[in-house]
């Protein structure tokens, strides 16, 4: 009898074992366990726990709002922003027009933000207003319209009548260098604010309670009537139509959203990485955001903030934790070879998921 | 009252060739600004397209199959080039070389193929953005063969292919003996201008090959598939494997038609002949007025002498107009990339008006009928 009852507990422990993986994802759970790994792995190989820690704090706070970018569309129903470049394009637009402009210190960064919103909204609404055009398309041409963007700002940053000598080429006297030096503009501006020093572990308390101010405004918007809307307005746009919802409308704020997230993203991974990286750095940035928040747990149609910090923070450590701890153990950098496989087979995972199509 | 008929037809015909008349303008007036010769032009056109023509012959298979623009031909461009590794260190040279490299690279471009058409199946209605990831993740598993697996356990032998460290490939694989080997072996001069005879013989039969399999079985099924899985599926063709075979098929001869542009460079550049290759190939094909859905071989033609007539012409042109070559150079990407993206929209969007007007004709037979009753 006992034992009967022992081997049901165990089936039903199994069970839910095996279901949880099942929602988990069996490639969501070998990227974890790998990062794991790696985490023990460290010490033995002589790489400093406390340094790779903080390491992968400073790169989640970099990467974390363009992260936060995939939500919006995700929830109406637009899929994965592959098209982050235009945003991250009208992120760069505000940060050296606000150097152009003379201005120094921390408020640059005001003024980058301030500068890159009206691109961000403008753009946005022309991106939105494409993708309303050809619902159901919307993955493919968002990669394209961040291409042909980048690739069109490429000639741009040539042409654009930009003057101030610590952004230009100093022998022609004009186009914008490939990498700009945020020192003595906004370098670590976000990160130097109550920043935690205790012996290797540094926490850029800043940026991440600046990710925290801007998840909680998402995490409260999507709480808000427009936001139940809008993922209504993903899950079943034909009853959130039938509910009086303007699907067009929806779907347009989403992307706008999404737009100015990638723009404000841009600008703090700059504070935090110190360089603004001009012509073709943005064209591939779309790719580690959609995977860190499919690794952390969303899929084409569903994602919420914990996908996002988890993600993020899964997706960095691989990337952070790479290159050392395989360099020290087998001596090989395979780091690059396995960040592409990682990240990129997750994207496949997702898109071969079954997943109602929205039209 | 014929007339009309007359200027509506021309507003149909640019309607539905708007990329191509584009392109004409474009190098229309590229041409003259740029400043190059008549026989230096052609010449290089010449060039081009025995380089590529094959290569963008490859994707027609998938778009009759109904599974978009295969992103994922690049797939077909790894298995060549990891052909091509093998039998310069080999050391078997010339044409000999060449031929080996095109069987050895028809195994690895049939698992790669397999591979990359079981995916698209899981997720068929995204096929395009899907097959443009494989890509990527396949990208990432050729480094990992390339840079870590060849030497220690792919044996390599010879010091110009392998990289000092012992193990991988360096980044740039010389082909010096197999230079333009297959376009010299019948080449004909007509006023200056080279023609590749025999890589035009080739790109000829298999031009022939393509007209040959849409008349066959096989081929209508494709098509069937291409038009409607579920009908195709109600008339008992089995629709999975029909489309992994068209994808296995548009990698082997991507897989070939790599080999031909690589002989045609003379080297392979290791880590990065692959990446752009498809994105070119794709736009040459729109370029030529080809759409997601419809394709020929006169689109492959046409397209690959305009886009490359542009992407001659560019940067040349740019730097008189700015002053600045690099603004020519900018100028091509962006444009290769624009007119994927405008292909794109267009198909969505005659997709969708189709779809509605299917409904309203729906709708409309409908309230037919009600009346009648």
């Amino acid at each position: 009898m006992n034992e009967t009852l022992a081997d049901r507990n165990n089936f039903t422990v199994r069970d839910r074992l095996k279901s949880m993986v099942r929602n988990f994802g069996l490639p969501r759970l070998i990227i974890a366990g790998f990062l794991l790994l790696l985490f023990i792995a460290a010490p033995f190989v002589g790489a400093d726990f406390w340094t790779q820690i903080s390491n992968t704090i400073n790169r989640f706070s970099w990467n974390a709002v363009m992260v936060l970018a995939m939500v919006p569309m995700i929830h109406s129903g637009c899929g994965l922003n592959f098209g982050l470049p235009l945003g991250i394009i009208s992120g760069l637009l505000g940060a050296t027009l606000s150097i152009e402009l003379g201005f120094t210190g921390p408020v640059s960064f005001v003024m980058a933000v301030a500068i890159a919103t009206p691109f961000a909204l403008i753009l946005g609404a022309g991106y939105g207003w494409l993708l309303n055009k050809i619902k159901g398309g919307e993955m493919m041409i968002a990669t394209y319209v961040g291409f042909s963007s980048v690739s069109f700002m490429c000639m741009m940053w040539l042409l654009l009548p930009y003057h101030s000598p610590t952004m230009v080429w100093g022998l022609s006297g004009k186009g914008l260098r490939t990498t700009i030096s945020l020192e003595g503009f906004y370098d670590k501006v976000l990160a130097n604010i109550l920043q935690i020093n205790i012996g290797n572990l540094s926490i850029p308390t800043g940026t991440l309670l600046f990710f925290a101010l801007l998840a909680w405004l998402m995490w409260a918007f999507l709480h808000t009537k427009t936001g139940t809307a809008m993922t209504a307005v993903g899950s079943n746009p034909t009853f959130a139509r039938a509910a009086g919802v303007n699907v067009d409308k929806m779907r347009m704020l989403s992307v706008v959203m999404s737009t100015w997230l990638a723009a404000i993203g841009i600008l703090v991974y700059e504070q935090g990485f110190g360089f603004i990286q001009l012509y073709m750095a943005p064209f591939y940035m779309a790719l580690p955001a959609v995977s860190a928040i499919l690794i952390g747990g969303a899929s084409v149609n569903k994602a919420s903030i914990g996908h996002v910090i988890l993600g993020t923070f899964l997706f960095q450590g691989i990337v952070t934790m790479t290159p050392t701890v395989m360099n020290n153990a087998i001596h090989m950098d395979m780091s690059e070879v396995i960040r592409v496989v990682a990240s990129q087979g997750m994207i496949l995972y997702a898109l071969t998921r079954k997943t109602e199509v929205t039209k | 009252m014929k007339n009309e008929s007359f200027g509506k037809k021309i507003l149909n015909f640019i309607g539905n060739n708007s990329v191509p008349i584009l392109f004409v303008l474009i190098c229309v007036i590229c041409i003259p600004i740029s400043g190059f010769s008549a026989s230096y032009l052609i010449n290089e056109i010449v060039t081009r397209m025995g380089r590529n023509i094959f290569l963008i012959l490859c994707l027609l298979i998938p778009i009759m199959a109904g599974m978009g623009l295969n992103f994922g031909m690049t797939l077909g461009a790894m298995a060549a080039e990891l052909a091509l590794i093998l039998v310069s260190d080999w050391q078997i040279w010339g044409i000999p070389g060449i031929v080996l490299a095109m069987i050895l690279s028809i195994p690895f471009s049939i698992v790669l193929g397999t591979f990359c058409g079981k995916i698209l199946n899981m997720a068929k209605g995204r096929e395009m953005i899907t097959s443009y990831i494989i890509s990527f993740f396949m990208n990432g598993i050729y480094q990992l063969i390339v840079l870590y697996m060849m030497g220690p356990i792919i044996p390599i032998k010879h010091s110009n292919v392998k990289l000092p460290r012992g193990y991988g490939i360096r980044n740039s694989v010389d082909l010096i003996h197999m230079r333009q080997y297959l376009d010299n072996l019948i080449a004909v001069r007509i006023g200056g201008v080279k023609i590749p005879v025999l890589t035009f013989l080739i790109i000829g039969v298999l031009c022939l090959f393509i007209i040959w399999f849409r008349k066959t079985k096989l081929g209508q099924d494709m098509r069937a598939v291409g038009q409607d899985m579920n009908v195709a599926r109600d008339a008992g063709i089995n629709v999975e494997r029909t489309r992994i075979i068209s994808i296995v098929m548009s990698t082997v001869l991507a897989g070939f038609g790599m080999v031909i542009y690589l002989q045609n460079m003379g080297n392979i550049a290791t880590y990065s002949s692959h990446s752009q290759i498809g994105m070119f190939c794709i736009a040459a094909l729109l370029v030529g007025g080809a759409s997601v859905d419809r394709a020929s071989i006169g689109n492959v033609f046409l397209g690959v002498i305009l886009f490359h007539t542009m992407f001659i012409v560019a940067p040349k042109a740019g730097a008189m107009i700015t002053g600045d070559s690099m603004i020519g150079e900018y100028f091509r990407v962006f444009i290769s990339y624009g007119v994927i993206t405008l292909s794109l929209i267009l198909y969505e969007t005659k997709k969708r008006k189709s779809k509605s007007l299917v409904g309203q004709q729906l709708a409309q037979a409908q309230k037919d009928e009600e009346e009648k009753a």
